[in-house]
């Protein structure tokens, strides 16, 4: 493909500009000098993530990142952070000293990922693109054939989510409790 | 020659964003209006009466204009671009809901195979909005406001979402077109065929999700996040000028496009008895919009008619009633579902 034919293509432009927004999101999330705000970057890496999803006709991928975890997990983020304390302004306590061994992490991580995708599928072109995966193919998929595995995930979760209850949650004895109904 | 231009992806681009761009005042104003009338008519008052002559009916045009007037006031605290991002957030979800609703059997701006999720995961982008434009206002009230709408917002998703779940069931599609045509096209028979709209079978979810697109639009009696006798203006207390406006605008279109996406769902869309598809076609939009009118006109009513929820009440009606009431509706209707 020649630049000529790549200019004309505006897949390749919404591409780019998708790319570039989740790259930039992705980079500041960790370099937000508050919170609040990297949580907010965060939101823009998932949305422009979404947006890559959804030019590789993953609908349903696309819109169960928006619904989850914008809507739901960043969103319970967000409101934790605030009812706690919701600091405006820089935080100092987010930064640390360790700036060189991160940066190194981050870029081997990025190499391996980047040269496993590439020894994976370079060369391949990526087919079916154009219309969206048909949900009820994945619904007959997940609660067909995969239905045993997809059992046990939820499963897993719910145990999960009841451990996660006990934890945090403290028993008050009937004394306390009675302590607490006069209040 | 215009053919080519109107298939070139970034003119299809720019048309499509002016029109989305048009729809939102337009839908805003009619709504607001229809809101100042009802409020005025139900407590014996005129209401907007000067501008525009008859009725005062460019009353919303009026404040359209003062508001683009109005200083752009940003906290001397307030974090800068989060605070004027955030009604533009706020805004953008509202017109994103409009995509996948059909006004007529061809007539949709984009028919998803996902309408019902797509619908339900942009509404919950306002969220987003709403807490940002709480936390970056630096004012307390603003912060309650926003906490208040984000405790909300996430407490009523859930039964929204279940309560859409027994349509989807009966449906068998998620695609608002589609659901539209399985309830105009309930079954055949000699010749003849019957609709019917799912509210007749689904009355359960319908109030549920009526009761929870309420508490998601942060209208009486769930109004909290703004409780102007508790909270000032809650999360919008330090906006003016058009942002404030767009704050304002997107109240009433979400209540436009809730009301458009509960009569799709419920009220059979733009699908009507004893009509041909191109009639449809042709009558669909106006029919939706009557259906649309008789919800924002309930909405409005109810205003006038129920007091405010306590934080705690509300809380206690949707994890305590909602909930295990849209569980039982969907287990009931797959049950049925699957016996018929």
């Amino acid at each position: 493909m020649n630049l000529g034919d790549w200019i004309s293509q505006p897949v390749n432009w919404v591409f780019t500009l998708l790319a570039l927004a989740s790259a930039y999101s992705g980079v500041r999330v960790v370099t937000s000098q508050n919170v609040i705000r990297a949580a907010l970057f965060l939101v823009g890496a998932l949305a422009s993530s979404a947006g890559l999803f959804l030019l590789l006709s993953a609908e349903f991928v696309a819109l169960t990142l928006v619904l989850v975890y914008i809507g739901a997990v960043i969103v319970l983020f967000l409101f934790g952070i605030m009812i706690t304390r919701a600091p405006l302004g820089r935080d100092v306590a987010l930064d640390h000293k360790r700036r060189a061994p991160a940066a190194i992490t981050s870029i081997i991580l990025f190499a391996v990922l980047s040269w496993a995708s590439i020894r994976a599928f370079a060369g391949r072109e990526v087919t079916g693109v154009g219309d969206a995966t048909d949900t009820r193919l994945l619904g007959e998929a997940l609660l067909g054939r995969f239905v045993v595995p997809f059992e046990v995930v939820s499963f897993l979760l719910l145990a999960a989510l009841i451990g996660g209850i006990t934890l945090a949650r403290k028993d008050l004895s009937p004394a306390e409790e009675e302590a607490r109904e006069a209040t | 020659m215009i053919e080519e231009l109107l298939s070139n992806f970034w003119v299809q681009l720019v048309i499509k964003l002016l029109i989305a761009a048009l729809i939102i005042p337009v839908v805003g104003m009619v709504v607001g209006f229809a809101e100042m009338k009802l409020s005025a008519k139900m407590q014996s008052r005129v209401g907007p009466y000067f501008a525009g002559g008859r009725w005062g009916w460019a009353q919303l045009i009026a404040d359209g204009v003062k508001f683009f007037q109005k200083e752009d006031l940003v906290p001397a605290d307030a974090d800068r671009p989060v605070y004027k991002w955030a009604p533009v957030l706020v805004l953008v979800s509202a017109v994103a809901i409009l995509v996948p609703i059909p006004l007529g059997p061809d007539l949709v701006a984009r028919n998803l195979d996902l309408g019902v999720f797509y619908v339900l995961a942009v509404s919950s982008l306002s969220t987003i909005g709403v807490l940002m434009a709480g936390w970056s206002s630096a004012n307390k009230y603003s912060l309650i406001g926003g906490l208040r709408a984000a405790g909300q917002l996430i407490a009523y998703e859930l039964p929204l979402i279940l309560a859409v779940v027994g349509v989807v069931i009966m449906a068998g599609t998620m695609s608002l077109t589609g659901i539209v045509e399985a309830q105009g096209a309930w079954f055949s028979e000699r010749g003849w065929t019957w609709g019917m709209p799912f509210v007749l079978v689904q009355f359960v979810g319908f109030a549920v999700f009526i009761i929870a697109s309420l508490a998601e639009l942060a209208r009486i009696p769930f109004d909290m996040p703004i409780a102007e006798s508790e909270l000032v203006m809650g999360y919008i207390t330090e906006y003016s000028g058009f942002r404030f406006l767009f704050f304002f605008l997107a109240e009433f279109a979400n209540m436009f496009s809730l009301s458009a996406i509960a009569a799709t769902l419920f009220l059979g869309g733009y699908w009507a008895p004893g009509l041909s598809e191109t009639q449809l076609n042709i009558f669909g939009p106006l029919i939706l919009f009557a259906k649309i009118g008789v919800l924002v006109f309930l909405m409005i009513w109810f205003r006038w008619t129920f007091p405010r929820f306590r934080e705690d009440q509300l809380q206690s009606i949707a994890w305590k009633w909602l909930v295990p009431i849209s569980l039982a509706n969907i287990l009931a209707t797959g049950v049925l579902k699957v016996m018929a």
